[in-house]
Order: C-alpha cells, then sequence, then structure tokens
C-alpha cells in the first residue's frame, strides 16, 4: 500500500514512555497534522518517522516497505527543523542543493533545480547570499527548499512556522498548503497551533499523553470531538455533566433538552457544545435558566459568560446578534440538540 | 564608575603590563653592547643578529619547528577526542577529557619531570622526537577546551538535518562539522603553537642538553652575560605573539573562545 | 542530534589514538615518576630501582621546610596581589565595548604566553642599574643615583604577579562578562554610588568565584620557577627551582621525583578544594 503505515509504534525512554502504541496510516499525497500540547509524544513521533529516534517496539512502512531500521540518511526525506537548521557556513543556494551534492548530482544540474526551488520559493537571485542575511520568512522558505530539493518521499515538518509573527505565519500556512497540494507530496507537519493544522490539514492527529486520541478530517476534528480532550483541545467548547432520565432524555444540570437522545446503554457523561451552538433567550420555556457574569466584545464576535448552576458557559455570537443583555441579569440557555456531542468517559 | 578614575586604571594597569617590554624594547636597539635604557644610539642591528648568527638562527628554528610540529600533534589528538564527547554518550570517557587537562594545570615543572623520568627510562631522553610529543602532551590542553566550545556551539540539528537530507556520519563530518568547527581549530593550533614557542622548562628537561630552542638558548646566554639579542628576541617574541592572537580575534571570536557567551552584544 | 551511547566497536575509533597517547605518554610517565620517587640514587646513572621512603624522608628537614614555606608564602602573596588588582580591571573590562575588550583580551594573552625566561629577562633588565628605572627616577630628579633592585624579594613578588596577572583576569573574566549588569543597575536605583554598589553588590556575588580564582592563581604561581632563580638570592628560591635543581643539576632525580609527587599532592588538595567552592557556589 503506498503511503506512510505506523504500527503499535511505542518509544520508551528510560522508564518514561514518549509514544505508547501508535497505529496511523497516512494514505499517499495527504497532508496530515500531529497536534497536541508539548510533551504528548508527537515530536518523538515523526523523529522516529525520520530515523533520528529508533522505536523501542513496533513499526514503520513506506510504502510497503519496512523502514524501521532503515538509517535516516537512507530515507530519502525532506525535513524542516523547527530551528530551520540552515547550514550557516553554507550560501542560500549550496544549503538547497546540499542533499544534490550529498548524492553526487552533476553541477549544472544542481544548479538547474537549485533555481526551480528558489524561484518556487520566490526568492529568485537570492542564492549566492549567505543564510544569516535572511529575514526570518525568507530562512522558512529557504528550509522550505531544501527538503523538497530531491522530491522526498516524506516531507516532515517539526513545527516550522513556530519562529514567526502571527500575521507571516498565517500566510506561510496557505502557502505550504497550496504547495503541498500542487506537488501531491505526502507530508506530516508537528504543531501545537490548532488554527495552523486546520488550516493545512487533511488529517489532523491529535495527540495526549504519547497516544492518538483521534485521527479526522479538521471539521470532524471540530464538530466531532472523540472525547473530552479533543472537544477541550480544539477551539473552546463547554463541557457539561448530563444524566439520562427514566424517558432516556438527556438531563443537563436539572434541565432537560429537547430534542437530544442519548446513546443506548448510556446513563451519564459529558456533552460538549461548542460557544456558537450555545443560544440566549428568555428565562423559563424549558431553557437552563443562568445569569450573565461577563460580556467580552471582541469586535468580530462577542462572548457572553453566564453562570448556570454553579457552572460557566460561554456563548459566542456575531456582533449584528449581539445579545440584549447587561451583567447580573437573569437568561435562559438552550443548547441546540443537534450540536451537542456525547463524549465518551 | 567615573570614567576618569577608570581611564586611569586601565593606563596604570596597561603601563604595568607594557613597562618591561618598553624597557627591554629600548634595550634592543642600542648601538653597542651595552644594556642601557634609555638607548645610546639606534640600530636594528640586533634583530638582525637573531637571523644571522648560526647560534639564535638555529635556536629560532628549532623553536618554530617544535611549536609548528607539537602544535599540530596536539590537534591531532584533541580532535577525534573533542569530536567522540560531542558526539557520542559515553560518561566514562570523560576521564580522558580530565587527563588532557591536568596536564596543563599541574605545576609545569612536575609534568616536566614526568616526561624527564619517562624518556630516561626508555631510552629515548634527548632525542628531538621526545620534545615534539611532551609539548604536544603539554598543550593538548588548549585545543581540547577550544574545539569541545567549537562543539558545544554547533547546533545538533544541523547534524539532523544533513542526515534527512541523505549524508551519512562520515559526510556529516566533513562537509557539516569541520566546516563549522575549523575557526576553532585555527585557534586551538594558534593557543599551542604561540605557548609552545615560548615554554621553557618542558623543553629543558627533555631535550636541554641537545637541542637549544630560543627560551633555553635566551636562559643559557642569561647565565653566560649579557646580548642585545636577547632583548631583539623577545621583542620579536611578543610581536609574534600579539599578531597571532591580534589574528584570531580577527577572525574569531576572541571573548567568545574566553569565556563570554555570546557573539553578539 | 541524539548522543547515543558507542554501539558498535567501530564507535569506538575516534577514542583510540587520543586515548593511547594520553595513556603512554601522560599516565605512564606521571606512574614513572611516582616509581621513580622510591628509587634509589645511582650517582653514576640516574637511579636503580628499589622501594625506600628515604626521599620522602629528606623533606622533613628544617632547610626543606623553610624552603615550602616559602613557597607556600610567595604563591599565597601573589595570589592575593593579582586578585585584588584583577577583580576591578576585569569588572570594568567586561563593561566596555566589545573592541576595546578584544584590544585587552589580545594584550593579555601575549604577555600571559611570554616565556618565563623572557619575563625574568624583562624584569631584570627593568630592575637593572645601567637600564634601569631607577635612571627614570635620576632623571625625574626623585633619587640622587641609580641602583640596582634586584635580586630581592620585592624583584621575585613583582615580576610572578606580572606574570599571573593576565592569568588572573582570563581565569575571572568568563564570570565577570555575564555577570548580570542588572544587579548593580538595581542597587543604583536603591541609592549605592558605583563604588558601593561594587564593594556590596559585586564583590560578594562574586564570591565563591573570588575564591576559586585565588586557589588557581596560587597553584599557577606555585608552578613558577626560573623567577626566582633570576630575580631573587637562594633564600627566594621555591620549590619548583629545587625540584629543577636535583633533577637536573643534582642529577638526584629520586628526590627530585618525591618532591614533586609531594608538590603534586599540596595541587590536587587544591583543585579539590576549588571544585568544591565552586559546588558549593553553583547551590548557593
Amino acid at each position: 500500500m503506498p503511503g506512510l503505515t505506523l504500527e503499535n509504534v511505542t518509544k520508551q525512554f528510560g522508564s518514561f514512555t514518549a509514544v505508547d502504541k501508535v497505529d496511523l496510516s497516512v494514505p499517499h499525497g495527504t497532508f496530515v497534522c500531529l497536534l497536541g500540547p508539548s510533551g504528548c509524544g508527537k515530536t518523538t513521533l515523526m523523529r522516529m518517522i525520520a530515523g533520528l529516534d529508533l522505536p523501542t517496539s513496533g513499526g514503520i512502512r513506506l510504502d510497503g516497505a519496512d523502514i524501521t531500521q532503515v538509517p535516516t540518511h537512507k530515507r530519502d526525506l525532506g525535513m524542516v527543523f523547527q530551528s530551520l537548521a540552515l547550514f550557516p557556513h553554507l550560501t542560500v543556494g549550496e544549503n538547497i542543493a546540499y542533499s544534490l551534492r550529498i548524492r553526487g548530482i552533476g553541477k549544472e544540474e544542481q544548479r538547474k533545480r537549485v533555481d526551480e526551488l528558489l524561484s518556487m520559493i520566490h526568492l529568485q537571485g537570492f542564492g549566492d547570499r549567505p543564510v544569516g542575511k535572511l529575514s526570518g520568512g525568507q530562512r522558512q522558505r529557504v528550509a522550505i527548499a531544501r527538503a523538497l530539493a530531491i522530491s522526498p518521499r516524506l516531507f516532515l515538518l517539526d513545527e516550522p512556522l513556530s519562529a514567526l509573527d502571527a500575521k507571516l505565519r498565517e500566510a506561510m500556512q496557505v502557502e505550504l498548503r497550496q504547495l503541498q497540494q500542487q506537488l501531491g507530496i505526502t507530508t506530516i507537519v508537528v504543531t501545537h497551533d490548532q488554527r495552523e493544522a486546520m488550516t493545512m490539514a487533511d488529517t489532523v492527529v491529535v495527540m495526549n499523553g504519547g497516544r492518538i486520541r483521534q485521527a479526522a478530517p479538521p471539521v470532524d476534528i471540530y464538530r466531532r470531538p472523540a472525547d473530552a480532550f479533543v472537544a477541550d483541545f480544539i477551539g473552546s467548547t463547554n463541557l457539561v455533566d448530563f444524566t439520562v432520565d427514566s424517558a432516556g432524555r438527556v438531563v443537563v444540570l436539572g434541565t432537560t433538552v429537547e430534542g437530544l437522545a442519548a446513546p443506548t446503554g448510556v446513563a451519564s457523561g459529558v456533552l460538549s457544545v461548542r460557544p456558537e451552538d450555545l443560544e440566549l433567550t428568555a428565562p423559563g420555556n424549558g431553557a437552563l435558566a443562568g445569569v450573565v457574569t461577563f460580556l467580552r466584545d471582541l469586535g468580530g464576535t462577542v462572548e457572553t459568560f453566564v453562570e448556570v448552576g454553579g457552572r460557566q458557559l460561554v456563548a459566542v455570537s456575531m456582533p449584528h446578534a449581539r445579545p440584549d443583555v447587561t451583567v447580573g441579569q437573569p437568561v435562559g440557555v438552550r443548547l441546540r440538540p443537534e450540536a451537542c456531542v456525547v463524549l465518551k468517559s | 564608575m567615573n570614567t576618569f578614575l577608570q581611564r586611569c586604571y586601565f593606563a596604570l594597569f596597561g603601563l604595568f603590563l607594557a613597562m618591561p617590554l618598553i624597557v627591554v624594547a629600548g634595550v634592543s636597539v642600542n648601538e653597542k653592547q651595552t644594556l642601557a635604557f634609555p638607548p645610546q644610539g639606534f640600530s636594528l642591528s640586533w634583530y638582525g643578529e637573531i637571523f644571522a648568527n648560526p647560534e639564535w638562527r638555529s635556536a629560532l628554528i628549532a623553536s618554530l619547528t617544535l611549536a609548528a610540529l607539537s602544535a599540530a600533534l596536539a590537534l591531532i589528538i584533541a580532535l577525534p577526542l573533542a569530536w567522540f564527547l560531542w558526539r557520542r554518550h559515553a560518561p566514562w570517557a570523560n576521564v580522558f577529557q580530565l587527563l588532557g587537562i591536568a596536564p596543563f594545570t599541574l605545576p609545569p615543572v612536575i609534568t616536566a619531570l614526568g616526561f624527564l623520568t619517562f624518556w630516561a627510562t626508555t631510552g629515548f631522553y634527548g632525542q628531538p622526537a621526545t620534545a615534539v610529543i611532551s609539548h604536544a602532551i603539554f598543550f593538548v590542553t588548549l585545543p581540547l577546551v577550544t574545539l569541545s566550545l567549537g562543539f558545544s556551539s554547533i547546533d545538533r540539528s544541523l547534524v539532523e538535518a544533513a542526515a534527512t537530507m541523505g549524508a551519512d556520519d562520515r559526510t556529516v563530518f566533513r562537509t557539516v562539522v569541520l566546516p563549522l568547527i575549523r575557526p576553532y581549530l585555527v585557534s586551538g593550533y594558534a593557543f599551542a603553537f604561540v605557548l609552545s614557542l615560548n615554554e621553557y622548562i618542558v623543553a629543558y628537561m627533555t631535550v636541554g642538553f641537545t637541542l637549544e630552542t630560543l627560551p633555553i638558548k635566551i636562559f643559557n646566554a642569561l647565565r653566560y652575560g649579557y646580548t642585545p639579542t636577547m632583548a631583539s628576541v623577545t621583542i620579536l617574541f611578543v610581536v609574534v605573539a600579539a599578531t597571532i592572537f591580534g589574528l584570531v580575534a580577527r577572525f574569531g571570536d576572541l571573548p567568545k573562545l574566553l569565556g563570554a557567551m555570546s557573539s553578539r552584544e | 542530534m541524539r548522543r547515543e551511547p558507542p554501539q558498535k566497536l567501530a564507535d569506538y575509533g575516534p577514542l583510540v589514538f587520543p586515548a593511547g597517547m594520553l595513556i603512554v605518554f601522560f599516565v605512564v610517565p606521571f606512574a614513572t615518576m611516582i616509581a621513580v620517587s622510591f628509587f634509589r640514587r645511582d650517582p653514576a646513572g640516574f637511579y636503580t630501582p628499589d622501594f625506600v621512603f628515604d626521599n620522602y624522608a629528606r623533606f622533613l628537614s628544617l632547610f626543606f621546610g623553610k624552603v615550602l614555606g616559602f613557597s607556600l608564602f610567595l604563591a599565597i602573596a601573589v595570589a592575593i596581589c593579582c586578585v585584588v588588582l584583577a577583580v576591578p580591571f576585569t569588572y570594568l573590562l567586561a563593561r566596555t565595548r566589545r573592541k576595546t575588550q578584544v584590544l585587552w583580551l589580545v594584550a593579555l594573552l601575549s604577555v600571559l604566553s611570554l616565556s618565563e625566561v623572557i619575563i625574568g629577562f624583562a624584569w631584570s633588565t627593568l630592575f637593572s642599574r645601567t637600564a634601569g628605572i631607577t635612571n627614570l627616577f635620576v632623571a625625574l630628579g626623585l633619587m640622587s643615583e641609580a641602583v640596582a633592585l634586584n635580586p630581592s624579594f620585592g624583584a621575585v613578588l613583582t615580576a610572578m604577579v606580572y606574570q599571573a596577572l593576565p592569568y588572573t583576569v582570563l581565569v575571572l573574566y568568563p564570570a565577570l562578562v555575564r555577570l548580570d549588569p542588572t544587579l548593580t543597575e538595581a542597587a543604583r536605583t536603591l541609592g549605592a554610588s558605583p563604588l558601593r554598589a561594587f564593594f556590596t553588590v559585586v564583590v560578594p556575588a562574586l564570591r565563591n568565584t573570588i575564591l576559586a580564582t585565588l586557589i588557581m592563581v596560587f597553584i599557577f604561581a606555585l608552578g613558577s620557577y626560573l623567577l626566582p632563580q633570576i630575580l631573587g638570592r637562594p633564600q627566594h628560591w621555591t620549590l619548583s627551582v629545587l625540584i629543577t635543581d636535583q633533577a637536573i643539576y643534582q642529577s638526584n632525580m629520586p628526590f627530585a621525583a618525591a618532591m614533586a609527587v609531594f608538590l603534586v599532592l599540596v595541587t590536587l588538595a587544591l583543585v579539590a578544594l576549588t571544585v568544591y567552592a565552586g559546588r558549593k557556589g553553583e547551590a548557593a
């Protein structure tokens, strides 16, 4: 099967398990983001894919061949490091040509390929400059071009954009995604920035504690989080406990949510509702009864904090639908039943 | 602190360091073979004497040869050791780091006596090669320290990046590590070279009776009377040392080599 | 790159040559020296193998007691002079522009690398009657006639301070250059004058560094062997001078070796003290 497959991959450092029995399949040509908080094992997982660390157990296959024990330099990879790792003693052109030079490719062909890559990253004519003289964004592009010089079988990026400022980062995310689609190259990015993951990936792999919590397309990750960790880590959400009454209806904070049925056999659990799926209404009429505690107007959106039965819930609305409430005012909160996700506990 | 006071302090400090050298420089240009300051007349002939007089010339050549060879040998010992300690995780190998630093840390007379007993016992006493080896071991500390510093300043992700691009260990060393370590190699060599050039006791205890290096020659000359050539050689040495360290500073990062943290302020 | 333990035998390859050289040409000579210190002197050759403590027993005389005492006293005096002069200098140097620093560092290294022979010669010239500093005093009218200032204890001390001063500055330099400048700035904002800030903030913050430097300079000064010979009288000779004298001129290598071993023990004890002081400094 073309693509990358991880089977039961585990990595232990002493008694600490950094990556715990991970199974993952990355079909050829897809863009995968490994997403999670620091220390979740995403970087270790990528280092094992690159061969920079060897798994304690488990196997890694690339296009059907077992590469678990293949040394890094024989894997035909392109990797962008968090520090970028541009060679300070080489020029921009020499950096990009490095993997070609290692493979003994002719000078003329090297030059042609470097020119091609420089124009791909919009840095024509920069070939002879020392890398130290480039701006952050330019260095970023050079690192990407360098990794792509040999048309690698896998394109790996470890927190590639973390050093850039917010604006530049967003622009680069779009650029990177377009580049990947244009080249059709299997790409894996490690990031702790969920916006970055949502922007670029075909599949987002959320990790925590060395395990994969969910691997799914971005929209599913957001709309259908697999568990409380994913729901909470991706965007912001309201997590509320629920019970199921004798009629099979879901009861939240003492109030029955109309139109929402719990899966059979579930007596209680946690419900995730995104802030944009909370509706503020007049009290009563089957809505949860609460009191407004704080209003945050961010210009683009308005966040209303409501205390319901000792729990803080957040509702988000667009400015044109700004709720007409003030702090201290009693309000009703309605959960949109189709947007509620019942989570595994 | 008060800038004026600071200037005065620096000036006094500088004067203390420079004063003996100023006097020696003055003495070295005396016209006649007299030890007089201020100099009587002006002549550079005592500088010519270093190269013209066969005894001084051969001492100069012996010193330069010894310094060039022993510094090279010290570098050849230090480079693989420093590389190994940087590349591998082997705590026990730090013993060799310690062994590399010890000869230079102990009072030199001890290291010198160690060599003397060793060469005498093994029967090589007095052979020129023993001085080269002894100096190389004595000064291996300097390239070892500069190279360890150099390796620690290499971002390890550069090595990983090279590996992902297809370079094996040997290629990484040749194309990434070696070019980055080069300034430290040069400065390590320069330090060892200059100190070997000036070293007296180890050279004296190993080859003192068979080979005259410049410091030995100066000391012997000092015991048997005075000649202004001693002064001109002294100045020559100061100039050589200042030039070499000046070059290290020009092409390398001297404050960093000596322990300051970053190259940028 | 993760530093991994060597896996294959070939991974140890780079270690072979350096380790071999250091063992054969440092450890073995050192061991030879220790062995020789128990040998008996052979007036005809170098020595004959034996196992006697005579060489060590010879220390236990008033003469060697005096020499050892003087050596330690001289080294301590040099260390104190150097540290007192060098601490304020290095502190100020570390705060100057980088260019100024580089210039001074080059000068200090140049003086530091000077052969002891050269330093001895230079100072003996400076202290001489015909070319010495007293001629300058005569010219200024401070003295009526030029005199020789050596051999004397003062001459030995001055030259040894000269020799050790650049070393002291370079030992202090890393610690002082890394000293957080906001420390003194904070003291200044709290109302301390620059001088007071130096003595109440900088010096206490560097207490362990200064102690370690004292010990290192002390060891450095212990190694001085030519200056006491060139600039001093026989009563100013140090243990290093005696070792050289015994080894070369008296051809008594066993006794020289025994003294060297003894000197090593003193040095090692002091290095241990330095390390201990450093550890304590890190913990504090």
